[in-house]
C-alpha cells in the first residue's frame, strides 16, 4: 500500500496541477487586466494633461502639484480620516453592544435581529436622503422638538461647517452597525457553552467575561468586520452626495467625490487620476503592514 | 471602398422605406435631458408632443440634475451606445466632443432652416465649430434675474429694488417683518450664478468679461472686484439656515408661498411660478438688478454620430421640428425662457420675457454666461472657491480674492 501510494502520488500531482490552473485562469486574467491594468492606466493618466478624454502625453508632477494646492482636496483628506476613525470605532462598539444584547437570549430575538440588521439592507443613497430630512433644521428633529415646546432647541449640525462631518458618521454608523452585530453575533454563538458554565462556577461577573474572555475569542470576527467597514470608508461617496452634496460650502467633501467630479462633470481626467492615485497609495500604505504581519504570522504557524 | 457603406446604407434605407410594415413603424428617438421639475417637464412635453404628432416616437430619458445627465450621456457616447439626442450646455463643454468626432453635424438642417440668419451672434458662435453646426440651440435663459413676491414686499413696505445696495437694504426690512428675505438654494452652481449676478450688476459688464476673459488676473486685482466680493458675502446674512444643499425649485416655492421675499435665479424659475398659476407683475415680479448686463445661458441639444439610417432620420426630424417658430414659442412660454430665434414673435409673452427680448436686441447688454467663457474645469474650481466663501462667515475678502486668482491660474 505504502509503496503504491508513493509511486502514484507524484504522478497524480503532475496530472491534476493543470485543472485548478485552468479553472482559475479566467479569474486571474480578469484580475490582472481589469483591476491591475485599470490601476496602472489610472496611475499613467495622472502624469498627463488629460481633460475630458484620456491623452498620453507627459506632464510630470503638474497634476499632483495642483492637487495638493487645492483646498477642496486637503479638506477631503482630513474629512476621510475623521470619518474613518469615528465610523469604524463607533460601528464596532455599537455593533458589539447590540450583539451582546441579543446574546442574552431575549424574547422575540428574531424581531430585534431583523430590526437591527434592517438599515444595512438600504443603500447609502436612501440612508443619506432619510438622514438629510431628519437633520434638516426646518423639517426634522430640530423643528419637531421645537414644536413640542422647546423653542430654543438647536440641532443644526448638517448646516454647520464644523459639525457636518459628524452627521455623516452618525448616518453611516446607523446603517452599518447591524452588519457588525450579525457578524459578531455569529462569533458569540460559536463560543463553547462549557466556557460560560466554568465562569459561572468561578463567579466572574458577566461584563468581565465578555471583556477578558469572549472578546479575544472572537477577535477574528472583529477583523472581518473592520475590513468590511474600512472598504466602506475608502469608497464613501453616495452617502455624501445624498446627504450634504459636499456642503455647506466644501466642508463635507470626500476624496471619492473629488475624483468623480473631476473625472466627469469637470472634464479633468488628469487631476481626477492624480487624486485616485493618492487614494490608492494611501490604502496600500495602510494595508501593507497588516498584510505583512499576517504573512509573518502564517510563516511562523507553518 | 469608402463609398460602399453609403451605397449599402442607401440600399437598406430604400428597402426599409419600400416595405410598408416597417415604414409605418414610428421613428424612435431616445432623448436624454435633465428637465425634471414641474415647469421644465411641461416644457419638454411640447417637444415630445410635436415629435409624436409628426409620426415619431419620443422615448424620454430624463435624468435629474444636469451633472448626472451629462455624465450619463457622455459615458454612453464614449461607450458606443449613444442616445438619439441629448441635452447639453452651450459653450466650451462642447469642444472636446466635437474635436473627437463624436457628434453629427447639422449643416443640412441649418441650411434648410436658415439658422444662421435668425440666431443672435453669441449663440451662433456657441453652436458652431469651424463654421459647422454641432448643436441645436433651443432657448436663451437670462441667469441674473431677481424674482420677488409682490405681497411680501408690500407688507414689509419695500419698493422694487434696482441695485444690489437696494437689495441689501430691502433684505433688512424683510427680516424685521419676520420674513426670510432671500430664498437661496445653497448648491455650488447656484452660488456661482448668484456671484455672477452680483459681478455683472455691481461690477459692470466690462469687469465681468475681463474676469472670465484673457485679462483675468488684472481684473481680479481691481478694487471693484473686492467690492463685488463684499456685497456677495453680505447676502449670506439674508438667507435662512436651511439654505445649504437646497434645490433651486424648493427655494422658488418659498417665494411663491410667501415664506421668503425674493430669489436670484435664472428665468427657468418662471416655469415654477407659471405652474403655480401665478402671473408676472401680479403675484410676483422680476428685475435684472444692477447695471443691466443680461447674463445669457441657454440649452442646446446635440446629436451623437449614429450609424443607422433610422436614427439619422429621427435626428433630422427632431432638429427641424424643434427649431420651428411655432414650437419655439410654445416651448419657451412653458420654459420661462426666450426663443432663440430673433424673428420669433414674442408679443404674446409675459412681462419678464419682454424685458429679456428687449435686452437681447442690445448687443452691449449681452453677457455670455460662464459656460461660454471658461472650461468646465475652471468653472468647477471657481464653484469650490465661491461656495466656500458664501458658507464661511469668517473668510475675509482678501483670502477669497487670493483663492479666486489661484483657481483661475491653476485651471485657466
Amino acid at each position: 500500500m505504502t509503496e503504491a501510494a508513493q509511486t502514484r502520488s507524484p504522478r497524480r500531482k503532475r496530472r491534476i496541477a493543470w485543472a485548478p490552473i485552468l479553472a482559475l485562469a479566467p479569474a486571474a486574467v480578469v484580475a490582472v487586466v481589469v483591476y491591475i491594468g485599470a490601476m496602472l492606466w489610472t496611475v499613467r493618466l495622472s502624469f498627463t494633461n488629460s481633460r475630458m478624454l484620456p491623452l498620453l502625453d507627459y506632464a510630470g508632477l503638474a497634476q499632483y502639484r495642483r492637487l495638493f494646492a487645492t483646498e477642496r482636496f486637503t479638506i477631503s483628506a482630513v474629512n476621510i480620516v475623521i470619518f474613518g476613525v469615528l465610523f469604524i470605532v463607533g460601528a464596532l462598539m455599537l455593533g458589539f453592544l447590540l450583539a451582546v444584547f441579543i446574546d442574552q437570549k431575549v424574547r422575540a430575538e428574531g424581531i430585534f435581529r431583523t430590526i437591527f440588521l434592517y438599515p444595512y439592507s438600504m443603500s447609502f443613497i436612501v440612508t443619506g436622503l432619510a438622514w438629510q430630512w431628519f437633520l434638516n433644521p426646518q423639517l426634522g428633529i430640530q423643528n419637531t422638538v421645537r414644536g413640542f415646546g422647546f423653542p430654543n432647541f438647536t440641532f443644526d449640525w448638517i448646516v454647520n461647517q464644523d459639525r457636518v462631518i459628524y452627521t455623516l458618521v452618525i448616518a453611516a454608523i446607523w446603517q452599518a452597525s447591524g452588519l457588525v452585530m450579525a457578524i459578531l453575533l455569529a462569533g458569540l454563538r460559536g463560543v463553547d457553552a462549557d466556557l460560560w458554565k466554568a465562569t459561572k462556577i468561578d463567579a466572574i461577573p458577566t461584563w468581565r467575561v465578555y471583556l477578558s474572555i469572549i472578546l479575544p475569542l472572537i477577535a477574528p470576527m472583529f477583523v472581518t468586520a473592520s475590513v468590511l467597514l474600512a472598504v466602506a470608508v475608502a469608497k464613501l461617496y453616495d452617502l455624501v452626495v445624498a446627504m450634504t452634496k459636499g456642503g455647506p460650502g466644501i466642508s463635507s467633501e470626500v476624496p471619492a467625490k473629488f475624483i468623480m467630479d473631476n473625472f466627469f462633470e469637470r472634464a479633468n481626467v488628469g487631476l481626477g487620476s492624480a487624486a485616485a492615485t493618492v487614494l490608492l497609495v494611501t490604502v496600500i500604505a495602510i494595508l501593507a503592514p497588516w498584510l505583512y504581519s499576517q504573512h509573518i504570522a502564517n510563516g511562523k504557524a507553518s | 471602398m469608402r463609398v460602399m457603406p453609403h451605397i449599402l446604407g442607401l440600399a437598406v434605407s430604400a428597402a426599409l422605406l419600400s416595405s410598408p410594415a416597417l415604414a409605418a413603424e414610428p421613428l424612435k428617438a431616445e432623448v436624454i435631458h435633465w428637465w425634471t421639475s414641474g415647469g421644465e417637464a411641461a416644457a419638454v412635453k411640447v417637444f415630445a408632443d410635436a415629435y409624436d404628432a409628426n409620426g415619431g416616437q419620443w422615448v424620454d430619458s430624463a435624468i435629474a440634475g444636469g451633472d448626472a445627465a451629462r455624465t450619463a450621456g457622455i459615458n454612453r457616447i464614449v461607450g458606443g451606445n449613444p442616445p438619439t439626442m441629448m441635452q447639453f450646455n452651450t459653450g466650451k463643454q462642447l469642444d472636446e466632443l466635437v474635436k473627437n468626432g463624436l457628434l453629427a453635424n447639422l449643416d443640412a438642417e441649418a441650411a434648410a432652416g436658415k439658422w444662421k440668419d435668425v440666431l443672435p451672434k453669441a449663440i451662433l458662435a456657441a453652436s458652431t465649430r469651424d463654421g459647422h453646426f454641432y448643436a441645436l440651440p433651443v432657448n436663451i435663459h437670462g441667469q441674473n434675474w431677481l424674482w420677488y413676491n409682490t405681497k411680501v414686499f408690500a407688507d414689509a413696505g419695500v419698493a422694487e429694488p434696482h441695485s444690489w445696495s437696494d437689495i441689501l437694504a430691502a433684505g433688512d426690512k424683510l427680516k424685521a417683518k419676520g420674513y426670510i428675505p432671500f430664498a437661496h438654494g445653497g448648491q455650488p452652481w447656484q452660488d456661482h450664478i448668484l456671484f455672477d449676478a452680483v459681478l455683472a450688476g455691481e461690477g459692470g459688464s466690462d469687469l465681468y468679461l475681463q474676469v472670465y476673459g484673457k485679462d483675468a488676473q488684472k481684473a481680479i486685482a481691481d478694487p471693484k472686484f473686492a467690492h463685488v466680493a463684499d456685497v456677495f458675502h453680505k447676502l449670506r446674512d439674508l438667507m435662512d439656515s436651511g439654505m445649504p444643499g437646497r434645490n433651486w425649485n424648493d427655494a422658488t416655492a418659498m417665494v411663491i408661498t410667501g415664506k421668503a421675499g425674493f430669489q436670484v435665479m435664472g428665468d427657468w424659475a418662471k416655469g415654477e411660478f407659471l405652474a403655480a398659476g401665478q402671473t408676472a407683475g401680479k403675484e410676483y415680479n422680476c428685475i435684472v438688478p444692477g447695471q443691466g448686463g443680461y447674463v445669457m445661458g441657454g440649452d442646446v441639444f446635440v446629436f451623437p454620430l449614429l450609424k443607422d439610417a433610422n436614427g439619422q432620420a429621427a435626428q433630422a426630424k427632431l432638429a427641424n421640428l424643434m427649431f420651428d417658430p411655432k414650437v419655439q414659442i410654445a416651448f419657451n412660454m412653458k420654459k420661462g425662457s426666450v426663443p432663440v430665434r430673433t424673428d420669433a414673435d414674442g408679443a404674446g409673452m409675459d412681462k419678464c420675457a419682454q424685458i429679456g427680448i428687449a435686452s437681447l436686441k442690445d448687443p452691449a447688454k449681452q453677457l455670455p454666461s460662464t459656460s461660454y467663457l471658461i472650461s468646465p474645469d475652471e468653472g468647477g474650481a471657481l464653484d469650490d472657491v465661491i461656495t466656500q466663501f458664501l458658507n464661511t462667515p469668517a473668510e475675509t475678502t482678501d483670502d477669497f480674492v487670493k483663492k479666486f486668482s489661484a483657481a483661475v491660474k491653476a485651471s485657466g
